[in-house]
C-alpha cells in the first residue's frame, strides 16, 4: 500500500498526458492506480471545508457571487410529473431570472428529462443557455449498456448539448472499476460533441477515498465535468464532497493539461450555501474555475433565494417569496 | 477574480477603558507608586490603554489578599459551591464571547476567526471542564481528600492570553487554591476583563488577583515568600531562572515552555489534509504558539509535490487587519517579537537556507511578517534548532521511519510533533519513540481541556489539562 502510494505520487509528478492511458489498459492498472492515490482523511477534509464556510462574504463581493452563482446554475425540473407546459415556463425564467430587473443574468442551462428536450431546445432557441438533459437510465443507471447508450443518443439526437449521466454504483463498489471506466467513455463517444457531465451520486459511495476514485474514472473517461449527485437520493452535495472532487480536478489539470469542470447538485437552496461553494472553489482549484464552464450547480430552489438576495442588495428592501415565480 | 470585500468585525462591543488599575481583593486599585505602561494594538501601534504596573508592594498586598481569601472562604468552601463559581465564570465567558474575542484581537492581533472560534470558545470549555472537576477530587486519583496547596502565583505569556488564563486559573480555583495572576505586559486587557466577569460571578474577594506589569513585577510575584506554588508558561529562559529562584523553598513548580515542534510526513500521508495541517501547525496564531510544528519533515520521496501544494496553499492565506473576519494571519505580536523573527530568519539565509514567501501586501502601520518557509534546512543550521515563534518553517528530510524519529527527537525541546500517515500501525510506533508531551496524528495544533498538556526536556514539567492538570494544584 505505502509503495503503490509512492509510485502513483512520482508518476504523478513525472508524466506526460500520454502515459495516463497506460493506467486503464487493464483492471489491475487502473485498480493499482486508483488505490495509490493519496488518500482523504475524512476529519481534515470537513474541518478545511467547514472553515471555509465561515468566509465572511459581504456587500461587494456578495452581489459579484450572487451574479456569478446566476450564471452557474442549471435550472432542474427531473419529476414524473413535467409537462411541456411546466418546462417552458422554466426556460422563460432561464432567460430572464428576474423579469423586473433586466440587469439580472441568464441562467447557464435548463436540466431536463429526454422526453423533455425538445421543448426546451424550442424555448431556448437563440438565447445561448444550454440545454441539459439526464441520460444513461437515470437517475439509478440500472439498465443495460445498450439502453444507457439509446437514452444518451436519444437525447443528443433531441437537440441537448450537455448530458449528465450516472456512473454505474454497483460496479464502482464491487471493485469493477475498468467496467466504470468503459461504460463512461462508450457513452462519452455517444455524447458526440455534447459536453458529458459525470454523476457519481456521492452519497452512495460512502467515503472520500471513494469520491476521489470516482472522480479520477469519469475524468479519464472523458468526463467533461463531474458532478455530486443526481438529487434523488437522501444525501446530495456537501461541501467536503466537493472540496475532494475540486481537489482532484486541480490535480488532474495538473498533470494532463486538461481542465474538466464541477457540478454540486441536490440539497443547495440558500445563497448562503451557493457563496459557500463560490468560496471553496476560489481557495480549492482558483480562479480558473469560477465561470459557468467550470462550475455549475444543480438546482432548482436556489435561484429563487438568489434573486431574492440580490433585490435586497440592490434596493435595500426584502420582498419575499411572492414577488418570485414558482416553477 | 473573487475578490473578498471588507467584512470587519465591530469593535463596538467592547469597551475599553483609559486606564487600568491592579485588580486585588475583588477590586481595582491604583498600585503603590503609581507607575503605569501603555498597551498597544499591534496591527496599528494605536494605544488601547494605560495599564497599571504593579510593584514590590502591590504583589505584597495581592499575595496577603489571596492568603486571607484562601484561610477565610475557598479552601473551607465544599466543593460544589466552588464549582458554581466556575460554572457561573464559564457562562458569562459564552454570554460575552464576542467581546472577549474583539478584545483579544485587538490587543493581542491574532485574527478574529481564531479569538472568536478557538481561544475563546477553549477558555468557556476549560472553565465548564473544571467546574465539574470541584466536586469530585476525591475521584481524580489523588487519594480520597486531596489538599490544595494555597496561594499560586501565575505568570502567563501573550500568545494566548486568555487561554493561558484559562488553563492556570481553572484548575487552581477547582482544587480549592486562590490566584495571583500576571498577564504578559503586552496583552494585558482581556485578563482585565477576566477581572470584571470575577466581579460580576460575585466571586468572593481575592480568590483571583490581577497583577499587571513587566518582567519585574512577575519575578516579585514568583519570588514572593507568600506563595506556594509557581505555575509559568514562557519561555525557556525566564523558565530556567524561576525554577533556580525556586530551589530549595517549598513552592511547587510548574513549568510550560518553548519547542521547536517536529511534523512528520510520510509518503503515504492524506496530501491535501497534510499541508492544511502544516499550515495550520505553524501559522496558526502568526507562529506564536509554543507546540508549533516549526520544523517540516518530509520523506524524500514526496517532498516535491508536498513542497509544490505547500506553497500554492500558502499563496492563498490572507494576511492582514487581525479584525476581518477573513484574516488567516494577523499581527506580530509586538516591535520585539517581529525583531527576533527578523533577526533569526535571516540568519537562516545567511547560513545557506532557502527563504520563500508568496507575494503579500503587509500594512504599513503595526508589526508584520510574512509567512516564510525555508528549504534546503539541515539539523545544524540554528532556525532548526531554535524556537522562532513565529510564522517561518523549515523544511527538513528525511528517508526512513528510524531517521524521522532521530531528527524529531535531535533537539533540546519535546512539546509537541506531529505524524501524518494513513498507517495506523505507524502512527503508534512514532508515537511510542517521539520524546514528545503531544503527538498528534494526522492533525495538529488541537487542544482540548480534557486532554493533558506539557512538555519533555527543556519544554519544561507538569502537566496542564485533564485530570493530570489537577495534581499540579494539589498537595499530593
Amino acid at each position: 500500500m505505502a509503495l503503490g502510494s509512492t509510485r502513483t505520487l512520482v508518476r504523478m509528478t513525472a508524466t506526460t498526458a500520454s502515459d495516463l492511458s497506460s493506467v486503464t489498459s487493464s483492471d489491475a492498472a487502473l485498480r493499482a492506480f486508483l488505490h495509490g492515490l493519496p488518500g482523504v482523511d475524512q476529519v481534515g477534509a470537513e474541518q478545511r471545508a467547514a472553515m471555509l464556510g465561515t468566509r465572511s462574504i459581504k456587500t461587494t463581493a456578495k452581489a459579484w457571487a450572487i451574479d456569478l452563482a446566476i450564471r452557474m446554475v442549471d435550472l432542474t425540473t427531473l419529476e414524473g410529473a413535467d409537462t411541456p407546459g411546466k418546462v417552458r415556463a422554466l426556460c422563460a425564467k432561464a432567460r430572464r431570472p428576474d423579469p423586473a430587473d433586466p440587469t439580472c443574468p441568464p441562467v447557464a442551462a435548463i436540466c431536463v428529462y429526454p422526453a423533455m428536450v425538445p421543448v426546451a431546445v424550442e424555448a431556448l432557441a437563440g438565447s445561448g443557455i444550454h440545454t441539459a438533459s439526464v441520460a444513461t437510465a437515470f437517475p439509478s443507471g440500472q439498465a443495460p449498456l445498450e439502453v444507457k447508450l439509446a437514452d444518451t443518443r436519444a437525447a443528443v439526437a433531441a437537440g441537448a448539448d450537455e448530458i449528465d449521466m450516472v456512473i454505474n454504483r454497483g460496479a464502482f463498489l464491487s471493485g469493477r472499476y475498468l467496467e466504470v471506466f468503459e461504460e463512461i467513455a462508450a457513452v462519452k463517444q455517444a455524447c458526440g460533441d455534447a459536453h458529458l457531465k459525470v454523476i457519481l451520486e456521492t452519497g452512495e459511495l460512502a467515503t472520500y477515498d471513494n469520491v476521489r476514485r470516482a472522480s479520477w474514472i469519469g475524468m479519464l473517461a472523458g468526463g467533461d465535468f463531474i458532478k455530486t449527485s443526481t438529487g434523488k437520493v437522501p444525501v446530495a452535495a456537501t461541501l467536503p464532497v466537493t472540496l475532494v472532487m475540486l481537489e482532484a480536478v486541480r490535480d488532474f489539470r495538473d498533470l494532463t493539461g486538461r481542465q474538466v469542470g464541477v457540478k454540486p447538485a441536490g440539497g443547495i437552496r440558500t445563497t448562503k450555501d451557493a457563496v459557500k461553494y463560490l468560496v471553496l472553489v476560489n481557495e480549492t482549484a482558483g480562479d480558473d474555475w469560477l465561470d459557468p464552464d467550470w462550475f455549475r450547480f444543480g438546482a432548482s430552489t436556489l435561484l429563487n433565494d438568489l434573486l431574492m438576495q440580490r433585490t435586497k442588495l440592490t434596493t435595500g428592501v426584502y420582498s419575499g417569496p411572492d414577488y418570485f415565480t414558482l416553477d | 477574480m473573487f475578490e473578498y470585500a471588507p467584512a470587519p468585525e465591530s469593535r463596538a462591543v467592547v469597551d475599553i477603558k483609559a486606564s487600568y488599575g491592579l485588580f486585588i481583593d475583588g477590586a481595582f486599585s491604583d498600585p503603590a507608586d503609581g507607575a503605569s505602561f501603555k498597551t498597544i494594538n499591534p496591527a496599528s501601534e494605536e494605544v488601547l490603554s494605560e495599564v497599571a504596573e504593579g510593584g514590590p508592594a502591590d504583589v505584597d498586598r495581592a499575595v496577603a489578599a489571596a492568603r486571607k481569601a484562601y484561610d477565610k472562604v475557598w479552601s473551607r468552601m465544599p466543593g460544589r459551591d466552588r464549582a458554581k463559581y466556575l460554572y457561573r465564570i464559564a457562562r458569562i465567558i459564552q454570554e460575552r464571547g464576542r467581546e472577549l474575542a474583539v478584545l483579544e484581537s485587538l490587543d493581542n492581533g491574532k485574527p478574529i476567526r481564531e479569538s472568536r472560534d478557538v481561544d475563546i470558545p477553549l477558555v468557556a470549555a476549560h472553565f465548564f471542564y473544571y467546574a465539574g472537576w470541584a466536586d469530585k477530587l476525591p475521584y481524580a486519583g489523588f487519594g480520597p481528600a486531596p489538599r490544595p496547596l494555597g496561594v499560586a502565583a501565575q505568570v502567563i505569556p501573550w500568545n494566548f492570553p486568555l487561554l493561558m488564563l484559562a488553563w492556570k486559573i481553572a484548575p487552581a480555583l477547582a482544587a480549592g487554591n486562590t490566584v495571583v495572576l500576571k498577564p504578559a505586559e503586552t496583552t494585558p486587557l482581556t485578563a482585565l476583563l477576566f477581572a470584571e466577569i470575577c466581579q460580576q460571578a460575585d466571586l468572593p474577594p481575592g480568590v483571583v488577583n490581577i497583577v499587571t506589569g513587566a518582567g519585574d513585577t512577575g519575578r516579585a510575584l514568583v519570588e514572593h515568600a507568600g506563595v506556594d506554588k509557581i505555575a509559568f508558561t514562557g519561555s525557556t529562559e525566564v523558565g530556567k531562572a524561576i525554577a533556580r529562584s525556586a530551589a530549595g523553598s517549598r513552592k511547587k513548580v510548574t513549568l510550560e515552555l518553548g519547542g521547536k515542534a517536529a511534523n512528520v510526513l510520510f509518503e503515504d500521508a492524506p496530501i491535501d489534509q497534510a499541508v492544511e495541517g502544516i499550515v495550520n501547525g505553524i501559522f496558526f496564531n502568526q507562529g506564536h504558539v509554543c507546540c508549533a510544528g516549526s520544523r517540516l519533515l518530509v520523506q524524500e520521496s514526496v517532498y516535491e509535490p508536498v513542497l509544490a501544494s505547500l506553497k500554492r496553499r500558502m499563496a492563498r492565506l490572507r494576511v492582514g487587519d487581525p479584525l476581518d473576519k477573513n484574516t488567516d494571519i494577523g499581527a506580530i505580536n509586538s516591535a520585539a517579537q517581529l525583531e527576533r523573527i527578523r533577526t533569526l530568519s535571516d540568519i537562516g539565509g545567511e547560513e545557506g537556507a532557502e527563504r520563500w514567501s508568496p507575494p503579500c501586501d503587509l500594512p504599513d502601520n503595526g508589526f508584520w511578517f510574512a509567512p516564510t518557509i525555508f528549504t534546503g534546512v539541515t539539523q545544524a543550521h540554528r532556525i532548526a534548532r531554535e524556537e522562532i515563534f513565529g510564522p517561518v518553517l523549515s523544511v527538513l528530510t528525511f528517508r526512513t521511519p528510524a531517521e524521522a524519529v532521530e531528527k524529531a527527537n535531535n533537539t533540546p525541546y519535546g512539546l509537541s510533533a506531529g505524524v501524518w500517515t494513513e498507517k495506523g500501525s505507524r502512527i503508534l510506533w512514532m508515537a511510542d519513540r517521539l520524546r514528545a508531551g503531544v503527538v498528534w496524528a494526522n492533525t495538529f495544533n488541537k487542544f482540548d481541556p480534557t486532554s493533558p498538556f506539557g512538555g519533555y526536556k527543556e519544554s519544561g514539567y507538569g502537566r496542564e489539562g485533564g485530570r493530570h492538570g489537577l495534581e499540579a494544584y494539589l498537595d499530593v
